[in-house]
């Protein structure tokens, strides 16, 4: 762990643009009364440091051939997405206040009508099978860009998901990274309690990936530590497993089953504003 | 006589040679699609996914987004049953190039069983928002069709069977509008709807007709999605009765959406000949067809019974 006084500005400002988006997501799903909110905030160290870091593409031109692509596998986490696309400028934040009602293309899972989100997902299992197309597209190309999929670890239970694997990691695609989202809790439980992905870090290895363990991955150092790593590799592709918690920045929700998709009253929702932005007067 | 599948190559062959970005995706399935010439002579724009069929089509909806002209090539059954949700969401949903090619459609894989039977994809595929729908007669309209779908650039399955077909259009003049169905006789009586390699049973068939007396117009309807409705409702508004042919089942096939469309616009009645809600006696395709009467006697018996009643 890295302590508040060692970080740099850039850290420290990536950890309080997740902090900002975390207070955005919770007023969407709070107003929409929709979302995935606990999946949102798992997720959000790792979406934060792909957009305002590492991947290569501008707002004001999503269809640079040469731009990186994002996959949001575990697509029902899309308001984390919608709400970093916004704040990068690739729509109004304005139009995020339309989530929930009717007509809106800012539907409860990706949708490509809107600027920055490269492919329709919703469905587990898909990402990665869309990830390789586009890495093996820059292979054929010699573009340079970089394709990175999120997904779910409850999502690996999907069989299609170690189709792609075996895929990636046959072609020797080292311009893909994978990166799994392990909050350890899936929609009925405990992921190990509803079907044990066994050991990942060596069924991955197994297969050919390079696997790298980022252990604390709500923590903002350590998970832009391991995207470099995932760059670095050369000749395979990168999984980056990654441990992070359901909830993460609110404690009265984090680690909690419930809050898979659990809508917070206006009691709730108030608790979770004030501890976000207890949060933000520590950064 | 040649296999559709195996023209469906030639003009990939052909076109990938002037462009890079057509790219042919098998499933351990480059033999059975007859694509191992592309393979070895594109060795750059070929990809072999393994037997993985929701991969194959995940992939190709991947490289599509980025420009690619993808034709991911694999046997109809499998093709549309196994990876239908990647066709349902990373095709159709994202609307991306992609051309589904179901190879050995139909019943063609014949005494293999159910298992590689598809005679549910026209229902299957057509029910997806965008997907259109294509199964070709013979090799003529196959290069005439796949040289219009290089054309374009949106979703597309085009089923085609496993064996030679014989030459519905020959002189290497054929008569071809993407979308609209291609009148293969004129007449008044009746007319017969056909889809697939049993156009030429139902132009037989009509033949016959014609030489006793009935006037029978046959279509060769190769585009079932997006139907050509104004050929079907002036069928309905010119002819006394219609039978519709069919490699497929009931539900959803060719005949229910003649139908639908005739029972909107001019009522008449509709005869549609297709395959049971079972799965097939074992047999060989020829047979098989033969047993349920998917033959040029099953369109002529048809015709007897329909002309009794409207007389």
């Amino acid at each position: 762990m890295v302590f508040m006084s060692e970080k740099n500005p850039e850290i420290r400002s990536m950890e309080r643009m997740a902090n900002h988006i975390r207070q955005v997501v919770l007023d969407m799903i709070y107003y929409a009364k929709s979302g995935h909110i606990g999946g949102d905030f798992s997720e959000m160290e790792l979406l934060t440091a792909l957009y305002f870091k590492f991947l290569h593409f501008r707002p004001a031109d999503t269809e640079n051939p040469d731009r990186d692509r994002f996959v949001l596998s575990k697509g029902h986490c899309v308001e984390a997405l919608y709400a970093i696309l916004a704040e990068k400028g690739c729509f109004p934040k304005q139009d995020l206040k339309s989530c929930g009602s009717i007509g809106t293309p800012f539907i409860g899972h990706p949708n490509r009508v809107i600027p920055g989100v490269e492919m329709n997902t919703g469905s587990l299992g898909h990402g990665l099978s869309l990830g390789c197309g586009m890495a093996l597209a820059a292979r054929m190309d010699q573009r340079p860009y970089h394709t990175y999929v999120l997904m779910g670890d409850g999502e690996l239970d999907e069989g299609s998901v170690w189709e792609a694997a075996m895929f990636a990691a046959h072609n020797r695609l080292d311009n893909l990274t994978a990166i799994v989202d392990c909050n350890g809790l899936q929609i009925s439980g405990p992921t190990e309690k509803v079907l044990s992905p066994g050991n990942l870090p060596v069924r991955w290895n197994a297969i050919g990936w390079h696997v790298v363990e980022l252990v604390h991955g709500n923590d903002m150092c350590a998970v832009c530590a391991a995207f470099e790593e995932a760059l670095e590799e050369n000749g395979k592709p990168t999984v980056i497993l990654a441990h992070t918690m359901k909830g993460a920045g609110c404690p009265s929700i984090e680690n909690r089953v419930e809050w898979h998709h659990r809508v917070p009253s206006q009691q709730e929702y108030e608790l979770m504003k004030a501890e976000l932005e207890e949060g933000a007067s520590r950064l | 006589m040649i296999s559709n599948k195996q023209v469906i190559c030639d003009v990939l062959l052909q076109a990938a040679a002037a462009d890079k970005d057509i790219v042919v995706l098998c499933s351990d399935s480059r033999g059975s699609g007859s694509m191992t010439e592309f393979a070895e002579r594109f060795p750059a724009q070929f990809v072999e996914a393994g037997i993985a069929e929701q991969d194959l089509v995940g992939i190709s909806a991947g490289l599509a987004s980025c420009g690619k002209k993808v034709f991911a090539v694999s046997p109809a059954s499998f093709l549309t049953s196994r990876s239908m949700e990647q066709i349902k969401v990373d095709v159709a949903y994202s609307h991306v190039n992609v051309k589904l090619i179901g190879v050995s459609g139909g019943i063609s894989y014949g005494a293999l069983g159910m298992t590689h039977h598809s005679v549910n994809d026209i229902a299957v595929i057509g029910s997806l928002p965008g997907m259109r729908v294509f199964l070709p007669a013979d090799p003529g309209q196959t290069r005439c069709l796949m040289e219009a779908l290089l054309q374009d650039n949106d979703p597309a399955y085009i089923r085609v069977g496993r064996n030679p077909v014989p030459a519905l259009y020959g002189g290497g003049n054929v008569p071809f509008t993407l979308h609209k169905a291609t009148v293969l006789q004129e007449g008044n009586d009746l007319a017969i709807i056909a889809c697939g390699e049993l156009a030429n049973a139902a132009l037989i068939a009509g033949r016959r007709l014609k030489g006793q007396g009935v006037s029978a117009r046959v279509l060769d309807m190769y585009c079932v999605k997006p139907i050509d409705e104004e050929a079907v409702r002036k069928a309905a508004r010119e002819c006394r009765a219609i039978i519709t042919l069919e490699e497929h089942v009931a539900w959803g096939g060719l005949g229910s959406c003649v139908a639908a469309i005739v029972c909107a616009s001019h009522p008449c009645p509709v005869y549609s000949l297709y395959l049971p809600d079972s799965p097939v006696i074992s047999g060989s395709q020829s047979q098989v067809l033969d047993y349920y009467g998917l033959n040029v006697e099953g369109v002529l018996q048809a015709a007897s019974t329909l002309l009794k009643k409207v007389r």
